[in-house]
């Protein structure tokens, strides 16, 4: 394999840069925290800014959202060399590496936000629950009541505030856990590859738009699977906001782009044999086209043409689906291009993905099915769905 | 039984001496179970002084010690440094095999902790460069173009004054010692790999068996005793100099006073200490 490899090798690499130290897990990780934080936020767009039309998926998209920030920390514990002193980032953390703050960061959006707020959520619920269901089942309710097990009136309008409250601090918490992702690669000022500005701006908006279209994916899955009709209403609202985030997101992208370009430093000829010799499918074809402009002008047929319904619900489950390939190959490209040339600008490498293995294709594709599984579950223990309620006011009858 | 109001007290704690004695309480005719009934009841005011007076005192011990100490001079710390004299190497890779042997370097080519590039400037077109094994079993012949000119240059952890691997490790396994050379922990590192990205040198890699960052420590344990690095102690032409910045004895004062001098990608601001003298802007 070495000699094929080497053979594919152009001009002059390091010694050191044969090996790519970054491989597909480490795409998995941004691409499983942007779903979190694009899940989050979507939530908070119906529960803060009170966009109502979103409460079918207001649930669903908490839980998606769990059910994905309980894996993010899979593929980046899997990737260390010592996994059992990843401790130590807690533990003995060096403040001034970008990469040691993860934990806290992580720890604050799991523990403090998300599953507070779904707490919150479902209390009345559960409470419910613990009381009505049979079996072991019952005992699990009971301990997720925590012990508070008050369903008065005051209590659930005490729920509803606190949600709202956790759902405000969730916002910028969620913008801060991609934000920060970004600025990972942002600020490594070695590679001029990843040393943007806009970096972490360009990993927030696109996780606001693989996320919502995540959701949107499972909504429509869940809902056939259920034999229930998809709230068009929701859904086109849902179209809507991911069309607007990916105009934000191809913006940017096309700014940073556009900026190397007129700026022209050092880098400027390795960064465009790049993108012409190694990124051109990932980047051009897949990225740009397939996963931007096609679900660009899929949006706005699906949202503003005069189409039937039927056709609507088709445009919007492949833009969704065309989102994720192109939001899984702009991590690709961050992630396997930073590293795809060599560090003195005279060289490009060359990465092929393993099979087997913990950085192999089949690892990745099986951390990315386990938070479909734990949704699964999640979806069992804490049903998220709303049929034949109207809004948020029948469920929850104190708000 | 006289007893003088200063002797009233434990030795070494003036103050309930002296403030007994301004009370003046004490009865010369005092017995000796009185005389434990008055102790008795001083010990809570005692302690509590004796507790307010003992960080005073130690503070005062502190900031005393230094100036007692004053004369005797701090031993003065080395800053490690190398240089490289472009002009001086022949690119022979004796540098490259000592450091693989003395550091136990993974044999492998795509493990190194210092290596040799080749330049071949050709009079127009592309600079070519190439490094085949780390220059350890030489070069092939020069590619057949027009040639403008050629020269070696050595490459190895510049043990930057401000090393951007240093800030990027999450734990700390990476550091600085307060001789200025760049180590790793072995002990400590997660292999993150985070600094093998934010180094601009390529002067990192992942040991294949230990799963640590591991780079060149310019031989630390050799120079600590007064021995030199390895990769200097082979050279024949004395290409690589090295020495202590603090020291102006130090040879490699000479080659940083008498040589144009550069460092590697200057404009990252990472400060390196391996120093190259006359050396063509190509390097990088």
């Amino acid at each position: 394999m070495e000699n094929g490899m080497l053979e594919q090798f152009t001009g002059f690499i390091y010694p050191n840069e044969y090996f790519l130290q970054w491989e597909l897990l480490i795409v998995l990780y941004p691409y499983i925290t942007g779903l979190v934080a694009g899940a989050f936020i979507l939530a908070s767009l119906e529960r803060v800014f009170q966009v109502k039309v979103l409460w079918p998926v207001y649930r669903l998209a908490l839980l998606s959202a769990l059910a994905f920030m309980i894996v993010a920390p899979l593929p980046l514990l899997s990737h260390l060399g010592h996994p059992e002193r990843s401790l130590e980032m807690f533990l003995t953390p060096h403040t001034t590496s970008a990469m040691a703050m993860f934990g806290f960061v992580y720890a604050w959006y799991l523990a403090v936000i998300l599953l507070l707020e779904v707490w919150f959520d479902y209390r009345r619920e559960i409470v419910v629950w613990s009381q009505e269901t049979k079996g072991p089942l019952r005992y699990l309710y009971k301990l997720l009541t925590l012990g508070a097990t008050d369903i008065s009136e005051a209590a659930l309008k005490f729920d509803d505030r606190a949600g709202r409250v956790i759902t405000i601090l969730g916002i910028p918490s969620a913008f801060l856990l991609h934000g920060y992702v970004g600025f990972i690669f942002g600020s490594v000022k070695a590679n001029p590859w990843w040393s943007s500005v806009l970096m972490p701006v360009v990993f927030l908006f696109s996780a606001i738009v693989s996320g919502m279209a995540m959701v949107m994916l499972i909504y429509m899955v869940t809902s056939w699977v259920r034999w229930k009709p998809i709230d068009m209403a929701c859904l086109n609202k849902l179209g809507e906001f991911v069309l607007y985030a990916l105009i934000v997101d191809f913006a940017l992208e096309f700014l940073d782009f556009l900026h190397r370009l007129y700026e022209a430093e050092e880098s400027i000829h390795i960064l465009s044999q790049l993108i012409t010799d190694r990124l051109f499918i990932s980047l051009v074809v897949l990225q740009v086209l397939m996963g931007g402009l096609v679900p660009m002008i899929g949006l706005v047929a699906a949202r503003f043409g005069r189409l039937p319904d039927e056709m609507r619900r088709m445009i919007y489950f492949l833009v969704a689906l065309l989102i994720q390939v192109g939001i899984f190959s702009m991590r690709w490209n961050v992630v396997v291009g930073g590293q795809m040339f060599s560090k003195s600008l005279r060289g490009l490498t060359v990465y092929k993905v393993h099979l087997f293995g913990l950085e192999g294709l089949f690892f990745t594709m099986g951390l990315l099915l386990l938070p479909v599984v734990i949704l699964y579950v999640l979806m069992k223990l804490l049903p998220p769905w709303i049929d034949g309620h109207a809004g948020r006011e029948l469920p929850a009858p104190s708000h | 039984m006289s007893l003088d109001h200063e002797d009233v007290g434990c030795p070494g704690d003036p103050a309930p001496a002296d403030a007994a004695g301004r009370e003046g309480a004490i009865a010369p005719e005092m017995d000796r179970r009185q005389f434990f009934d008055l102790c008795k009841q001083a010990l809570p005011a005692s302690l509590t002084l004796l507790a307010a007076g003992l960080p005073i005192k130690l503070a005062n011990a502190e900031t005393s010690a230094p100036a007692a100490n004053a004369a005797a001079p701090e031993p003065r710390l080395a800053s490690y440094a190398m240089a490289i004299d472009i002009e001086k190497c022949i690119g022979c890779g004796r540098c490259a095999a000592a450091c693989k042997a003395e550091n136990k370097v993974p044999d492998s080519p795509h493990y190194v902790r210092t290596w040799v590039e080749r330049y071949v400037v050709p009079k127009e077109g592309e600079t070519m460069v190439d490094s085949p094994n780390a220059g350890i079993d030489g070069f092939p012949d020069l590619p057949a173009v027009d040639t403008l000119k050629t020269f070696f240059a050595p490459k190895l952890c510049n043990h930057c004054a401000n090393p951007p691997c240093v800030q990027v490790c999450p734990v700390g396994a990476t550091f600085q010692t307060r001789d200025g050379v760049v180590l790793v922990d072995e002990d400590y590192c997660v292999g993150c790999r985070y600094c093998i990205q934010a180094c601009p040198y390529g002067a990192r890699y992942l040991h294949p068996e230990k799963q640590v960052a591991d780079k060149c420590t310019f031989c630390y344990h050799r120079i600590t005793k007064g021995l030199l690095p390895a990769c200097v102690e082979v050279c024949p032409t004395q290409a690589r100099v090295f020495g202590d910045l603090n020291s102006r004895s130090s040879p490699i004062q000479r080659v940083l006073r008498f040589n144009p001098i550069m460092s590697l990608k200057a404009e990252l601001n990472t400060r390196p200490k391996v120093f190259y003298a006359n050396a063509d802007q190509e390097i990088r």
